[in-house]
């Protein structure tokens, strides 16, 4: 990596320096009206050698899983595989116009109706819509469509929505957008959604549940068929929320176990690039109930034509168009590669791989709940006196690692959150299981190693405490 | 960890302790140091009547945002106009100059169902 730091542009700059030579005038010069000229925009000058260089230099420090390991723990940062880009950059659909209509748009709207065949049959739903772009977007496109359908029965008393203490906290936020109030369930000793504390909640007032399965500490809820039929008793529905559906995809169809409408990210299980790299992509699956609120248009078959149609009680347009397009291409390349046993092995070692690498640091790193992981697992980083897990994740960017996630879920104190997907290999996870076992013999040691760390960056432990209590967001030149 | 052992607290870790007719409260030594250096609060209009358990406010540290509960009914009368400026206050001292709210409480015996500095102690101590 490049290590010297890099001035801003603003600091590279030079009066009279220009970095394009335009044409010579062919008409009559326009004075710009001097009430509208501006003399206080300090826009900074540069030449285009030293505008390449800057950004090139900042290009190479870039961290990314082109080229590093990246266990960010709930974000599934899996390779991209190459291939998905030289579908993508297809003419046939680089060029292709949103307002070309369907005559001339028959392609890119079978690949829409394809994809949406291919996830509904992996999810098990009746319906998918791909119009959302990002997951939190298609929960709130699924709490939209609840408090619809809980609306055309004339049912307007359903405002609560019960949501697992373990949630993503974008659960709680996309309810509250949609203007129901949420609800927090304990977890149990296990880690699953308390049954008791769930029983409890459930009376005429609630619109449904908002579940993660396997929850965020990687683990999956065994009561998942009871905790749908509770809430379907009860007169409520069932949200899924399908972030962690790495550990799934091939396995469980999450539509089949009581599930009535649910999100995909497309850009964490079906590898299309996130994490500074977007845009993402969050379909909505939905079953019997739900299929006919889904966001629209959908992709449909008519007489050998396709089109793009509203299904019958739509809550309308999520996004302008048809969601992200060039993500979806991606997506089906990936899927299409993969094929039926090739999903299935990728949720088979996405668990093997977060499974062993939990078995190898799991003597030095407590996991609060001990039980086998799915795709990811919850560790503690406060392995030493005076040491945090910020500490431990700081080191291990000097071991040339991204850190994992850490300080989330909430309900676990100092949570280190590891999520290694099934791209990695097996040499890739022993590197990392050794160093943060060597960061563990340090934090005893040598601590002012990892109260200094990062020291191999650019720029050093940044103050994050005075950043948030005296954000300055505006360049001071 | 410190415990106030006049104040009663809820297992969501906001204490309250008697002042004349008046409550305060605010959050423990234990739910500070979990929480680690705070950066924002976020607290109630004086006047607002609040039932025991509803969110009075938002508390946020660099790891987290948590929303900070009634532990009895009431009518807010004061809050701490320090911590807008100076939330680091909740760290230093919670139990005094880091208080957050006084309310008039609605119901004395829901008092009673709170736990004591004993058995708060030992809830934290689980954690």
């Amino acid at each position: 990596m490049n290590l010297k730091p890099e001035p801003l542009v603003y600091e590279l700059s030079s009066p009279g320096r220009i970095a394009v030579s335009l044409p010579e005038r062919d008409v009559n010069a326009t004075p710009i009206p001097a009430s509208l000229a501006r003399t206080d925009l300090p826009l900074p000058e540069l030449d285009e050698l030293t505008v390449v260089r800057h950004f090139t230099r900042l290009s190479q420090k870039n961290y990314s899983i082109d080229t590093h390991f990246y266990p960010l723990g709930s974000c599934t940062m899996k390779y991209n595989p190459k291939v998905n880009e030289q579908t993508a950059s297809l003419s046939g659909w680089r060029n292709s116009h949103p307002l070309a209509g369907d005559e001339f748009s028959q392609g890119s709207i079978e690949l829409i109706h394809r994809l949406q065949e291919t996830l509904r049959e992996i999810g098990g739903f009746e319906a998918v819509s791909l119009q959302p772009a990002a997951g939190a977007h298609g929960e709130l496109s699924g709490v939209f469509m609840i408090r619809a359908w809980h609306q055309a029965r004339g049912d307007v008393k359903r405002r609560k929505m019960l949501i697992p203490d373990s949630a993503h906290g974008t659960n709680p936020a996309s309810c509250t957008m949609a203007g129901l109030a949420a609800v927090t369930i304990p977890s149990d000793a296990e880690g699953g959604v308390d049954l008791a504390a769930l029983r409890a909640a459930l009376d005429d007032t609630v619109a449904g549940i908002m579940i993660t399965n396997p929850n965020t500490l990687g683990l999956f809820d065994p009561n998942i068929e009871e905790i749908a039929r509770l809430v379907h008793e009860a007169g409520g529905l069932v949200y899924g929320d399908g972030a962690n559906m790495n550990a799934l995809t091939g396995v469980f169809k999450p539509g089949e176990a009581g599930i009535d409408v649910m999100h995909f990210n497309l850009h964490k299980t079906f590898s299309t690039p996130h994490g500074g790299g977007g845009p993402g992509a969050g379909m909505v699956g939905a079953g019997s109930k739900l299929k006919d609120f889904l966001p629209g248009p959908l992709a449909v078959l008519e007489s050998g034509t396709y089109r793009m149609r509203m299904p019958s009680k739509s809550i309308g347009r999520m996004k302008s168009f048809y969601g992200n397009f060039g993500v979806l291409v991606r997506a089906y390349t990936y899927v299409r590669m993969l094929g039926a046993a090739g999903l299935r092995r990728l949720a088979e070692n996405a668990v093997l791989n977060a499974n062993y690498l939990k078995v190898l640091i799991e003597g030095t790193y407590p996991v609060k709940y001990p039980r086998r992981c799915m795709h990811e697992f919850v560790a503690m980083g406060d392995i030493a006196e005076g040491v945090h897990t910020l500490d431990v994740a700081k080191r291990l960017i000097d071991y040339g690692f991204h850190p994992p996630t850490i300080y989330f879920p909430l309900i676990v104190s100092e949570a280190l959150m590891i999520e290694p997907t099934e791209t990695e290999d097996k040499d890739t996870l022993d590197e990392f299981a050794e160093a943060l076992l060597k960061i563990a013999e340090e934090a005893k040691s040598h601590p002012d190693l990892l109260h200094a760390a990062p020291s191999t960056t650019p720029i050093g432990r940044l103050d994050e405490v005075a950043a948030a209590r005296n954000p300055v967001l505006c360049y001071r030149g | 960890m410190t415990i106030d052992k006049n104040a009663r607290y809820r297992t969501s870790h906001e204490y309250a302790r008697r002042e004349g007719a008046s409550i305060v409260t605010g959050i423990s030594d234990h739910a500070q140091d979990s929480l680690g250096d705070i950066v924002f609060v976020e607290l109630p209009a004086v006047g607002k009547v609040l039932k025991q358990g509803e969110a009075f406010g938002v508390v946020e540290s660099v790891k987290a945002a948590s929303d900070l509960y009634m532990p009895l009914s009431g009518t807010i009368t004061e809050v701490n106009a320090a911590l807008q400026g100076d939330p680091a206050l909740i760290n230093k001292d919670p139990y005094g100059a880091g208080w957050m709210i006084k309310f008039a409480p609605a119901n004395a015996a829901e008092w009673d169902g709170l736990l004591d500095a004993a058995a708060y102690e030992k809830e934290a101590g689980k954690e």
